[in-house]
């Protein structure tokens, strides 16, 4: 038993335990919250620390050996999510004690953050295929209690299409867990990639695509994608940011747990598929964000947008490539998660979201303004800041590959970065340096400074991340070019969890 | 046995998106919780159907001799029920809490998110 691979499930499960307790006082709620997540951060650094130095780390849960009973594996990609999701737990964390209104509270918003929490770190740490289907379903109900909290008709239109379009994404998920067990009687991902290819290739192509089909709703990527723009404006800035930062994570996370250790073979069979998917969810989304004129809606669309680039690193199939998507994971999960953060801010301070009823929020806010631009910019992918590192990354990987396919997929994401730049442009001219409208409400009546601090110190703490993985990416680069290779080395994987040789 | 329940899977699988892609929320649950039972029946029949043999290793040996009813299909089937149970019951309530704030059972209506 390694205890390192548990916390991060077993933290948020005591902390919204303790929560319940403790259920009438929202004070000692948010104290325990943020310090959940401080622990929550401190754990994802030192499992990253151990996995990066020590290699990859395993924990047969309840001491049955691998095969037998469920076990817990963290590789590099692993550890790097859970240490993106501890990250933004505690952005959300601190972000949380003010943005959360007393309804919310009441109806266990607290508890259900950690619980989403521990789905996700749940997800990523598992080993065991079934497993990923159970954690998928903690992190699935949190998500969608969160997303009705409050009542409105708009939130409930949107949660009716995330929560339809989920339960279809897990069934198919289930039937393909259920196909895979009846044909290699293995649970284990480590097992199955053993012996799947003895499998023939009919049914591992149908179970291929039945799980592209259902992670490819969870990252909302084309033509799946509906539920994300309608239902990402809706609920309080702080869980879009959680949302932002994880839920499309988790989907592309499996992808690419499963497409790298069981499908290698068929990934390359359906590379052009997954190509034109990446290819049509970056136009598609960007082309949505352009169309827009509320700022969380713009903000949801482009997260479409992006999530196509992730999977066109995968796409590409080479080392350089994976390495530039799982960077990307990590840049875009900071950078969505602040840009939401920073629309919240905007719509207390601003009074809407709306970019008409928005203006000069720069000679009002120019704190604000300063960190949405650093924030916007990045995601644009201007240099220095860390988006720039990011499709380098994928462009430079995309250019050794230098089939006519990578090319093309190229030129669609350099062109879709030009449109993300405009749409960014769009919410800082109407936002921040427009003349604000005539009927524009009196400035927000000054609030303590602890809300003061709890507003903008989570978005500080983003950005200086930002720029930091900007201005020194060496170390990030060299963690996710390390995480990549160890995701193509298959044998090693195995080795690592059965202890026996990959034939 | 298997060839009926093979039908039977691919009856419900296909009735059940039959019945979301219909404009009624109610006939939407219908379709989801038709979805539910078909995977679960797949799980069981993807696993081999045996008769009359459960695991359990006779009283003088040690191994348990094939052919057995394999008993980690059921646990994946029992855990999936539990879940798809839970699953369905929350979504019922929201279709419900849909159906009172707008009032109306029809899925076109449903336009508040769209802008």
């Amino acid at each position: 038993m390694n205890a390192l691979l548990i916390l991060p499930v077993i933290v948020p499960l005591l902390t919204a335990a303790l929560m319940l307790l403790v259920y009438r006082r929202g004070a000692t709620q948010r104290t325990l919250g943020v310090a959940s997540a401080l622990i929550q951060f401190a754990l994802a650094g030192v499992l990253l620390y151990v996995v990066a130095t020590r290699g990859i780390q395993v924990s047969h849960l309840g001491g049955w050996p691998a095969r037998f009973g469920i076990t817990f594996v963290a590789d590099l990609l692993s550890a790097l999510m859970v240490m993106l999701s501890g990250t933004i737990a505690l952005a959300a964390a601190v972000y949380s004690t003010w943005n959360i209104d007393r309804e919310r509270r009441a109806y266990g918003f607290y508890p259900l953050m950690q619980a989403l929490l521990m789905g996700a770190n749940g997800a990523f740490l598992t080993g065991d295929f079934f497993n990923l289907y159970v954690w998928f379903e903690v992190l699935l109900i949190a998500s969608f209690v969160l997303l009705v909290l409050g009542n409105e008709r708009p939130q409930m239109e949107g949660a009716l299409k995330y929560v339809t379009l989920n339960l279809i994404s897990s069934m198919l998920f289930l039937t393909a867990v259920g196909i895979l067990y009846g044909s290699v009687s293995a649970l284990n991902m480590a097992d199955i990639a053993v012996k799947l290819p003895e499998l023939p290739s009919s049914i591992t192509g149908a179970l291929a695509v039945l799980l592209l089909v259902a992670f490819g709703i969870k990252a909302a990527v084309f033509p799946l994608f509906f539920w994300l723009p309608d239902s990402y404006h809706t609920p309080p800035a702080t869980v879009i940011a959680i949302f932002a930062g994880l839920l499309t994570k988790v989907g592309i996370y499996s992808m690419l747990r499963v497409f790298t250790l069981f499908f290698h073979n068929n990934a390359s069979n359906d590379q052009m598929l997954i190509l034109w998917i990446a290819g049509f969810t970056m136009a598609v989304g960007v082309l949505g964000a352009v169309a827009q004129a509320e700022v969380r809606r713009i903000l949801a669309f482009h997260s479409v947008s992006q999530m196509g680039y992730i999977v066109m690193g995968f796409a590409l199939m080479s080392a350089a490539s994976v390495a530039g998507a799982i960077f990307f994971i990590l840049h875009h999960g900071i950078v969505k998660s602040n840009l939401f953060l920073i629309a919240g801010v905007m719509q207390k301070r601003g009074g809407s979201t709306r970019l008409k009823d928005l203006g000069a929020l720069s000679q009002r806010e120019p704190f604000l303004a300063g960190l949405f631009f650093v924030t916007a910019m990045s995601l644009a992918g201007l240099p220095p800041l860390s988006g720039f590192w990011a499709k380098l990354s994928l462009v430079q990987a995309g250019l050794e590959i230098g089939t006519p396919e990578a090319f093309s997929v190229i030129g669609v994401s350099l062109a879709v970065s030009i449109f993300t730049l405009i749409s960014m442009i769009k919410i800082w001219t109407e936002a921040f340096w427009k003349p604000a409208p005539e009927d524009l409400e009196p400035a927000a009546p000054e609030v303590s400074r602890s809300v003061v601090f709890a507003m903008f110190a989570p978005i500080l703490f983003l950005t200086v991340l930002i720029v930091l993985m900007g201005l020194m990416p060496e170390p990030v680069l060299n963690l996710v070019r390390e995480a990549a290779e160890q995701l193509r080395d298959r044998a090693g994987y195995v080795r690592a969890v059965l202890g026996v040789e990959l034939q | 046995m298997n060839i009926i329940l093979s039908l039977v899977i691919g009856g419900l699988y296909g009735a059940g998106l039959f019945m979301m892609l219909r404009r009624s929320i109610t006939k939407l649950l219908f379709g989801l919780i038709l979805w539910g039972h078909g995977s679960n029946l797949l799980i069981f029949v993807a696993c081999g159907l045996v008769r009359g043999a459960p695991p359990l290793i006779p009283e003088g040996q040690t191994t348990l001799e094939p052919p057995y009813a394999d008993p980690v299909a059921q646990a994946l089937i029992l855990t999936a029920i539990v879940i798809s149970f839970a699953v369905v019951a929350f979504t019922a309530v929201l279709l419900y809490r849909i159906y009172r704030t707008i009032g109306t059972d029809d899925i076109d209506q449903l336009r508040a998110s769209d802008s």
